[in-house]
């Protein structure tokens, strides 16, 4: 792990994991170990990023994502301040161009910025100079989350080597399910998909290290971390499949169904969940669940990425 | 006044002509075509070493004129045109209003004669509004002078509308225009659907979409008797339906961009709306499958569909811009540089596509250098390099996929009526 910690993200804009390369997971996968360590603390605040400013730029709602780089732009000394579309210009209808020439020039350091368009956030980074972490755009990235679910594999796994990992449900919509796949296969963990052919993106068969099952059985078998993604209604009132009801006969994730997976199986879930519905209750507070501790590692994550992009971006710089 | 045109190639594919010769111009007339002719009074122009050919007519641009000013108007517009070498353009009717009457077409005609410098045709729209339910009054403006119509921008979802449509126009003469892209599945898409897009997370404009309304097209075309012309097309298996339609002898036509030729899906970038357009581009299996098309007869002509937006508008998140940008400064250079130079197709047939082509098509006394023709003239040097600089485009549209592209070959000079109005790239008012 020692050559790892030459990978400097400081300064980089986070927007997908797409553009990270194997050093520099690993160099926030191991800067959120001390992090982690903070937020156990019985007074969690270290000076790291003391003097820094940061806006959390949020067009969507939010409640984990927010709050998290919220904390943990806190916990390490930052300022941070919170942007929500309903109450500022944006309601007037200014610009996302505008909104961010704006905040730059009040001084900010790092926007965290969560859009409903794919590609606003790259197209923030080329607007404005503070560095733009992508807290969520549209389908297509959440990088932050990507890598809080890398983190939580290895807590539990201990390696990444040979992991079969397998993702259910929206694939299309889902930014969650785009950053794991970059994550994953960055650190040579097997992707399977399933769920709904009509949730499934139709051109993904022929890239290395992904399969896509008919069935979600096929993908659970003897998996060894499942993500289970968020249903939403939308997709069934726009005819994406027929009910509730039969998602979650058909490709809800049940007991009997997990039984297929290895026994020490991980079950993971970007929330909020629909229990009941993409998964069930008794699996969501399992021994298996990591779902809890997925929250708890996201503001560490974040933690991790504030540190390395605002100050000297190396692992063995950042003192906790 | 007379204008002598010396030493220049001349192509005239309309008349099958390609040699040297020299073009005698007078009072808005070509009246003579030879080697070796001279003057004593007016202006001989040397053009040795340069293309003469009828001007270029671009049969599907958006002049956004009524309503839309601040994209495009007639002034910027035909200026663009004659800048790109195009004497003749036709607007499209997708307006604020939408051009759905003869009162409209008679005030834009009015309006191009005082503020264009090159000819402007209007196409009316086929529905009310464009809307796509009800016919709108398309034989009062065929005598009003639309050329054609066109639902562009919009599918005429309902298939009866269009079967009326091609039914109707019967007597008047005129073609439809169909925006071929089936609704239901191109509804939130803003690029190809394939694995740049699934990667991406955007939302996918599937090629199936095109082929269906194709197909339909063609069928209702067959069984109406009647001409339709499917605009901009972009699939290899649309062009392929052309194709097998051509020869069981319906009256189907096609037209295709510069940018389905010659760019791909590959070239998208989600943080530039410069490449968000209707239909999207595709893959290489496509533009190679328009390529052929064009070599083998299948697609009549080329055409910029046009399409300028107002920089504010373009420049914002991909999903949320516009879609279309501007080509008819970009057109000539783009096809020159990337099929003439690389030997894809002859001179010759590439400006039968963008003369003789579309004029055929719209049924205009244009697109040709026969004698006592209007002198609509195009003067290419094919050897000039440059560089796509949007500071200096004619039109108000700044986002183009073209710009910072270095090309090779421009138009030098354009003659509308026997009037230089763009030498060197610079407007003579």
């Amino acid at each position: 792990m020692v050559e790892n910690k030459t990978a400097s993200l400081c300064g980089k804009n986070i927007l997908g994991l797409e553009y990270f390369s194997q050093e520099e997971i690993e160099s926030v996968l191991q800067t959120a170990v001390e992090m982690k360590n903070i937020i156990h603390r019985d007074i969690k605040k270290v000076p790291t990023l003391r003097g820094k400013a940061i806006v959390n730029l949020f067009y969507e709602p939010s409640t984990r994502t927010r709050t998290s780089f919220e904390l943990a732009g806190k916990y390490l000394g930052a300022d941070v301040i919170n942007i929500t579309a309903g109450s500022s210009s944006i309601v007037k209808g200014e610009s996302l161009r505008d909104t961010l020439l704006t905040i730059e020039d009040m001084g900010i350091d790092a926007i965290v910025m969560r859009h409903k368009a794919e590609g606003a956030a790259e197209y923030a980074a080329k607007i404005v100079k503070p560095v733009i972490i992508n807290a969520g755009d549209g389908a297509h990235a959440h990088p932050s989350q990507g890598l809080l679910n890398l983190f939580t594999i290895r807590q539990y796994k201990g390696d990444f080597k040979g992991l079969k990992y397998a993702i259910l449900g929206d694939i299309s919509h889902s930014r969650v399910a785009r950053s794991d796949i970059w994550g994953m296969r960055k650190m040579g963990i097997e992707v399977h998909l399933a769920g709904p052919r009509t949730l499934i993106p139709r051109f993904l068969y022929k890239e290395k290290g992904i399969f896509i099952h008919d069935h979600i059985e096929d993908a659970i078998k003897n998996a060894d971390v499942i993500n289970v993604l968020r249903i939403q209604t939308e997709r069934q009132k726009s005819g994406l499949f027929p009910s509730t009801r039969e998602y979650a006969r058909i490709f809800g994730l049940n007991e009997q169904r997990l039984s297929l997976a290895k026994k020490d199986v991980l079950v993971m879930h970007p929330g909020p969940m629909n229990k009941g519905w993409e998964i069930s209750p008794q699996i969501a507070y399992s021994t298996h669940s990591a779902i809890q501790e997925q929250v708890k590692n996201g503001v560490a994550v974040r933690m991790a990425l504030l540190a390395l992009v605002l100050t000297g971006g190396k692992h063995d710089e950042i003192i906790a | 006044m007379k204008l002598l045109l010396k030493g220049g190639k001349v192509i005239d594919p309309a008349n099958n002509i390609n040699k040297i010769a020299d073009v005698l111009i007078e009072n808005g007339k070509i009246t003579d075509i030879r080697e070796n002719l001279s003057i004593d009074d007016g202006k001989t122009i040397d053009v040795t070493d340069k293309i003469v050919v009828p001007g270029l007519i671009d049969m599907h641009t958006h002049m956004r004129e009524p309503g839309q000013e601040a994209k495009e108007d007639f002034v910027s517009g035909s200026r663009a045109a004659a800048a790109g070498g195009y004497t003749t353009i036709a607007s499209m009717p997708n307006t604020k209003p939408v051009v759905d009457s003869s009162i409209i077409i008679k005030g834009l005609k009015q309006r191009a004669a005082t503020d264009a410098i090159v000819n402007i045709e209007i196409i009316g729209a086929l529905t009310k509004g464009q809307k796509g339910m009800e016919l709108a009054e398309i034989g009062d403006m065929s005598q009003a002078g639309a050329v054609a119509f066109s639902d562009d921008g919009h599918y005429v979802q309902n298939s009866k509308v269009l079967l009326n449509g091609l039914d109707y126009l019967r007597p008047f003469d005129k073609i439809i225009i169909s925006h071929a892209e089936e609704t239901s599945l191109v509804e939130d898409g803003v690029m190809n659907e394939g694995k740049k897009s699934a990667m991406l997370g955007l939302n996918g404009r599937p090629t199936v979409a095109e082929d269906i309304a194709v197909m339909r097209d063609i069928l209702l075309a067959e069984y109406a008797d009647a001409p339709i012309h499917i605009a901009h097309i972009s699939t290899r298996h649309a062009i392929e339906l052309v194709r097998q339609a051509k020869q069981r002898g319906i009256k189907v036509s096609a037209e295709v961009t510069p940018h389905h030729l010659t760019m791909t899906e590959d070239m998208v970038d989600i943080t530039d709306s410069c490449t968000k357009v209707n239909p999207p581009l595709r893959t290489t299996e496509d533009t190679d499958a328009a390529v052929t098309g064009l070599l083998d007869g299948t697609i009549d002509a080329i055409v910029t569909d046009h399409s300028p937006h107002a920089e504010e508008e373009k420049d914002k998140e991909y999903q949320y811009a516009p879609s279309g940008f501007p080509g008819l400064e970009t057109a000539l250079g783009v096809l020159l540089t990337d099929l003439y130079h690389t030997g894809k197709i002859t001179l010759p047939l590439l400006i039968e596509k963008m003369t003789a082509g579309p004029a055929k098509l719209f049924k205009l006394n244009k697109g040709t250098l026969s004698k006592n023709s209007t002198a609509d003239i195009t003067v290419i040097d094919t050897q000039k390099e440059w560089t796509v600089d949007n500071t200096k485009f004619y039109t108000r549209g700044t986002h183009s996929p073209f710009v910072g592209r270095k090309l090779k070959g421009k138009a030098i000079m354009t003659i509308v009526s026997g009037r230089i109005i763009m030498q060197n790239g610079i407007i003579i008012d």
